[in-house]
């Protein structure tokens, strides 16, 4: 484990110094994604200019429903910074034979794989969502307990664990099919059905929606649960939820590593 | 770097029939070139609709804590009208890679074959983008007539034929406007050669006023500072609306008569304004042009 910690500081090390080598890009990089995700809350800030609540009964008032979108934020950014640029690039390493150069190490494939490149630049997000669920915060009526207090960031880490299991099944399908550039792509219409709160799904449609999304590919767990326990009163339900949340978190890892595995050896060298 | 004399130029230019006949081999090149992946374009398309059912449950649980019929004169059925509609706007006015490629051609150097050939670059460009456009539709039609026949009841009924007559007038500006604008902030390259925090901040600008995220009459009641302007009405000036907004609200029945007017003549005048910015953009940019590159 000491050497896996040692070998990750070595990458997130070499990716600053390239970072801070082109600190102007890794600067406009910043102000992309910020300006961005700013779009984004201009328009929920518009949304509540004609409601106060994001459907009836559901305690999804503004400055609750800021801290959820500043925990969608905090989670995202993580899985942007330390996941998504290495999924991205195997692509590349399928179709060169660059991945061989990963095989033949002593060294846990998926952990390289998933690990090797990190995106400083995609942090900037979730500094804003940290100081998005501050201000939230401090403005609801309702203050999280201890209890609150020490789920949170476990929680944070069973979204992190839920996505990464998922961007690296995604990265699985580029082994086996050779090629999937469309892989951002999936992801964002993926992770688009976990940026609102789980109660928007309801009705005839939205009910079987909803169960899909927690109980099959649980992305509605990665940011309704801590953001619940943070933003609400923790009820019998949200214990439930929590529970739910770290079993996911555990199977999707399970799930994830087996089915990279089984990708990896039908991994067929693209080089001489 | 100057470009062919007239004599040269009018020496080489291609017979009308080999020029349509080239035009004809690039548009079925083209259409080729999209049926191969077919599949996979289909599959695409119908994925971009997916932030539509998100934004139908989120307004549904909107309209379901306000009790309101609707909300700036859009019911829940409007606002997902509203969104597949601009789904068709954007498909006219959004030309992804136009700006880059621009500046690309001028940071390469491979843009000084429009230089020296009896092709006018900006009339190249927007001839190959209409080839794509049409080859895009072809194959799109499929997937849209899928997704708006089982969303047909989620829409107002069919406007009259003078309404729909506008409605493609408006689509065939914005096509313009968004080819004109975005060719306009490639042509920058000659002064800036990398481009992309421009397009960038346009992009930023264009997502938010274009009414790509909402219908643009619920910025009415948002103040700008300025006392009796609202931001809604200093939106209706830009030209971002009318490359999303401007059609949708037409074919839903939200503009009507001396407005309508007003609005389609103020799209003219932009999509005016961008061609000769656009125009003289080309030629001072190719008076101070050094062809880098090889």
């Amino acid at each position: 484990m000491g050497r896996y910690t040692k070998i990750f500081a070595t990458f997130a090390r070499a990716c600053l110094v390239r970072d801070m080598t082109f600190r102007t890009n890794f600067l406009l990089e910043c102000i992309t994604s910020i300006g961005w995700m700013s779009m984004n809350l201009a328009f929920y800030l518009l949304v509540f200019t004609f409601t106060a609540e994001i459907g009836r009964g559901t305690g999804w008032t503004r400055e609750p429903f800021f801290a959820f979108v500043a925990t969608g934020l905090i989670i995202n950014s993580i899985v942007q910074a330390l996941f998504m640029p290495s999924a991205e690039e195997l692509t590349e390493m399928v179709r060169t034979g660059g991945l061989d150069g990963v095989l033949v190490q002593p060294l846990d494939a998926q952990f390289v794989l998933s690990l090797h490149r990190v995106d400083f630049s995609a942090f900037a997000n979730g500094l804003v969502g940290v100081g998005l669920l501050v201000w939230s915060l401090a403005r609801m009526d309702h203050a999280p307990g201890v209890i609150a207090w020490i789920l949170y960031p476990l929680l944070i880490l069973c979204g992190v664990a839920i996505l990464y299991s998922l961007v690296i099944m995604l990265a699985a399908a580029t082994i086996l099919l050779g090629r999937n550039q469309s892989l951002y792509d999936f992801w964002f219409y993926l992770t688009n059905f976990s940026r609102y709160p789980a109660e928007i799904y309801s009705g005839p449609w939205g009910g079987p929606l909803r169960n899909l999304c927690t109980f099959v590919i649980p992305i509605l767990l990665v940011v309704n649960v801590p953001a619940r326990i943070i933003a609400q009163p923790l009820t019998g339900q949200g214990w439930g939820m929590v529970a739910a949340a770290f079993s996911a978190a555990g199977a999707s890892l399970l799930v994830s590593r087996i089915v990279f595995q089984a990708a990896l050896s039908r991994y067929r060298s693209a080089s001489s | 770097m100057t470009a062919a004399t007239p004599s040269a130029a009018a020496h080489s230019r291609p017979r009308p029939f080999e020029g349509l006949r080239m035009w004809w081999m690039m548009l079925v090149i083209s259409l080729e070139e999209r049926l191969a992946y077919r599949g996979d374009f289909i599959l695409g398309t119908l994925m971009r609709f997916l932030p539509i059912v998100t934004q139908l449950f989120l307004w549904t649980a909107v309209f379901s804590a306000t009790n309101a019929a609707d909300i700036a004169g859009y019911s829940r059925n409007d606002i997902v009208a509203y969104y597949l509609l601009t789904m068709i706007t954007r498909a006219f006015s959004s030309m992804p890679g136009l700006a880059g490629g621009i500046a690309r051609s001028v940071r390469d150097g491979s843009v000084k074959k429009y230089l020296v050939q009896p092709i006018d670059y900006v009339s190249f460009l927007l001839a190959s983008r209409i080839a794509h456009k049409l080859v895009y539709y072809a194959v799109a039609v499929f997937p849209f007539a899928g997704v708006f026949f089982l969303c047909r009841s989620f829409f107002p009924p069919v406007p009259d034929a003078a309404t729909i007559a506008i409605f493609l007038l408006s689509l065939l500006l914005s096509f313009l406007l968004g080819f004109f604008l975005e060719a306009t902030l490639g042509m920058l390259g000659f002064w800036f050669l990398e481009v992309s925090s421009i397009v960038f901040a346009y992009m930023l600008l264009q997502y938010l006023l274009s009414g790509h995220m909402f219908p643009l009459d619920m910025l009415a009641g948002i103040g700008t500072g300025i006392p009796g302007v609202s931001l809604g009405s200093v939106v209706h000036w830009l030209p971002f609306e009318y490359t999303a907004y401007f059609p949708a609200a037409i074919w839903l029945g939200k503009i009507h008569g001396t407005e309508l007017i007003r609005a389609l003549v103020i799209e003219a005048v932009w999509v005016v304004v961008m061609a000769v910015a656009c125009r003289i953009a080309w030629r001072r940019g190719t008076r101070r042009y050094s062809a880098f590159g090889g």
